[in-house]
């Protein structure tokens, strides 16, 4: 679905994405896993075509970018990190004019503003002005515009980010929602366990370079599924285990008290950086 | 492309109409103030080319305002969907090409720039001014709002801060209100001052105006240089589109 060959974005001297190789398949929830500034928005403003890459190839369903712009815009559902849906106009004119945009036809506009509206709960606010929205709502409408022309691929850029828990897991809901209807979904986060709940793939992203790939479980396997943690000093250590056996008898060996437990994405980030995805 | 340019300018129009009384109260307020300065007050007992004071500067005070609303219509809210509420995305991922939007924008620049015109024709009619309003002297005024939209959209797309257009304004648009030939004849100026003046597109819509006012027709030359103005502005325009995904 989305094939991306040597992708390269400069920004003067500062390499934000470093040669990046990435095949991301149809119906597939994938995740770009990495800190701030690991070059995460920047690729999906590049498969957005709001940036130009520098160098690289990106396909998207048989197009390729920038010839095929207006035929790949149309298959896309953009929602960006930040809220930037349309102050001056309501809940339902910022849905009109992302349909006008598309080209859609007047009846299919109120037909699919109705559908979608309900299906982000939001059909009781929809001529009320966005601003009276809470941050929750802001996020389900734009997730309710980008899924207004009906794109084959949804682009979400931290949709989480600056939400309450609660919050955060009905949209997690609503994203898987979208997975089980086959969308193909492209995610950025910072958030480990928002990875780990809802992409089956991802790649974790250090520095503009690709530094893992694969599901959340292969990537725990290959780093070793048990970690035995314990302090000394002033900092933190962990070793890691592919049984659970191994990190018994090694953690019965320490003097010090130790803890098992399962590993996660963010101890296989640790292991291959040396740092925290959130430092 | 035409269905696009009319998306853009729906969008506007939706705006427009919920401030439409607050628009047009407002716009209200800065023509007033100079037809009762310069019309009743300093131009009571002023005689310019023959005529009263007052006929003289309407077409001025329609070209200066028909420049700063067209301008304002589009350069500060753009220049806020860019960098602060980010709602120009919506139009770069959206299947409309830069040309459609740029067209739409600066329509609706126009329009705006329009509607504040036909506020102070029926103002400067009030005051008791006495000119001739016809087809010639709109598309005058029309070419005048676009060429000030496209600066607008132009500075808005090139200029970082919201402060930064207002300098843009304070420097640029402000000497323009009063030096281009709007409150007095130019002729006396030096030569190179007077050179500079004439080529600006506020000068000749004043002069067309003026000229068209008293019962006459606009200069060719005011003609030129404002289509000029505006194809210019809007190839302009569309560039910064291009540029803004770099």
């Amino acid at each position: 679905m989305i094939q991306i060959k040597g992708l390269v974005k400069k920004f003067g001297d500062r390499v934000a994405v470093n040669q990046l190789d990435l095949e991301i398949g149809s119906g597939e929830v994938f995740g770009l896993l990495g800190p701030n500034g690991a070059g995460k928005t920047t690729i999906i403003r590049m498969l957005t075509m709001l940036t130009r890459p520098t160098a690289g190839e990106i396909h998207i369903n048989n197009c390729t970018l920038p010839a095929d712009e207006e035929q790949v815009k149309a298959m896309l559902g953009i929602v960006p990190q930040h809220f930037n849906l349309d102050p001056d106009l309501s809940v339902g004119e910022n849905l009109e004019l992302h349909g006008r945009l598309h080209h859609m036809a007047a009846e299919d506009r109120k037909l699919r503003m109705a559908e979608l509206l309900e299906y982000v709960e939001l059909q009781e606010r929809v001529h009320d002005k966005v601003q009276s929205l809470s941050g929750g709502m802001k996020r389900r409408l734009m997730i309710a515009r980008a899924l207004f022309h009906r794109p084959r691929i949804l682009f979400l850029d931290e949709p989480t980010v600056g939400l309450d828990p609660q919050v955060r897991r009905k949209l997690w809901d609503l994203i898987r929602r979208l997975h089980s209807e086959k969308f193909t979904v492209l995610l950025t986060t910072h958030y480990i366990e928002e990875a780990e709940a809802l992409c089956g793939r991802v790649a974790i992203l250090e520095k503009g370079k690709l530094i893992a790939l694969g599901s959340p479980e292969e990537l725990r396997r290959r780093t070793g599924e048990y970690v035995v943690e314990w302090t000394e000093g002033d900092g933190r250590e962990t070793r890691f285990f592919h049984e659970r056996s191994e990190a018994a008898s090694f953690a019965g060996t320490l003097t010090l008290t130790a803890t098992i437990r399962r590993s996660n994405l963010e101890d296989v980030f640790v292991e291959m950086t040396g740092r925290k995805v959130i430092d | 492309m035409f269905q696009d340019i009319s998306t853009v300018f729906w969008r506007d129009w939706v705006v427009l109409r919920q401030r439409m009384k607050t628009f047009i109260f407002s716009r209200m307020v800065t023509p007033v103030l100079y037809l009762v300065a310069f019309g009743w007050g300093l131009g009571r007992n002023v005689q310019v080319e023959g005529g009263s004071y007052l006929d003289f500067i309407v077409p001025g005070i329609l070209a200066l305002n028909s420049m700063n609303i067209s301008f304002n219509s589009v350069g500060s809210p753009l220049n806020m969907s860019r960098l602060y509420h980010k709602t120009l995305e919506e139009y770069l991922v959206a299947p409309i090409s830069p040309v459609a939007f740029v067209l739409g924008k600066i329509l609706s620049g126009t329009m705006r720039g329009l509607i504040s015109s036909a506020i102070i024709i029926v103002l400067s009619y009030l005051f008791g001014a006495r000119f001739h309003v016809n087809i010639q002297f709109a598309l005058i005024v029309t070419l005048n709002c676009m060429a000030f939209s496209g600066l607008g959209f132009v500075a808005a797309m090139l200029i970082n801060s919201h402060e930064d257009m207002g300098n843009f304004s304070t420097y640029v648009l402000l000497p323009m209100s009063f030096l281009c030939a709007t409150f007095f004849n130019i002729s006396k100026l030096p030569t190179v001052v007077r050179t500079i003046i004439e080529l600006l597109p506020l000068t000749h819509c004043t002069y067309a105006l003026r000229a068209i006012g008293a019962g006459g027709n606009a200069p060719l030359a005011s003609w030129i240089n404002l289509i000029v103005y505006v194809l210019v502005l809007v190839g302009v325009s569309v560039w910064t589109m291009e540029r803004v995904r770099k």
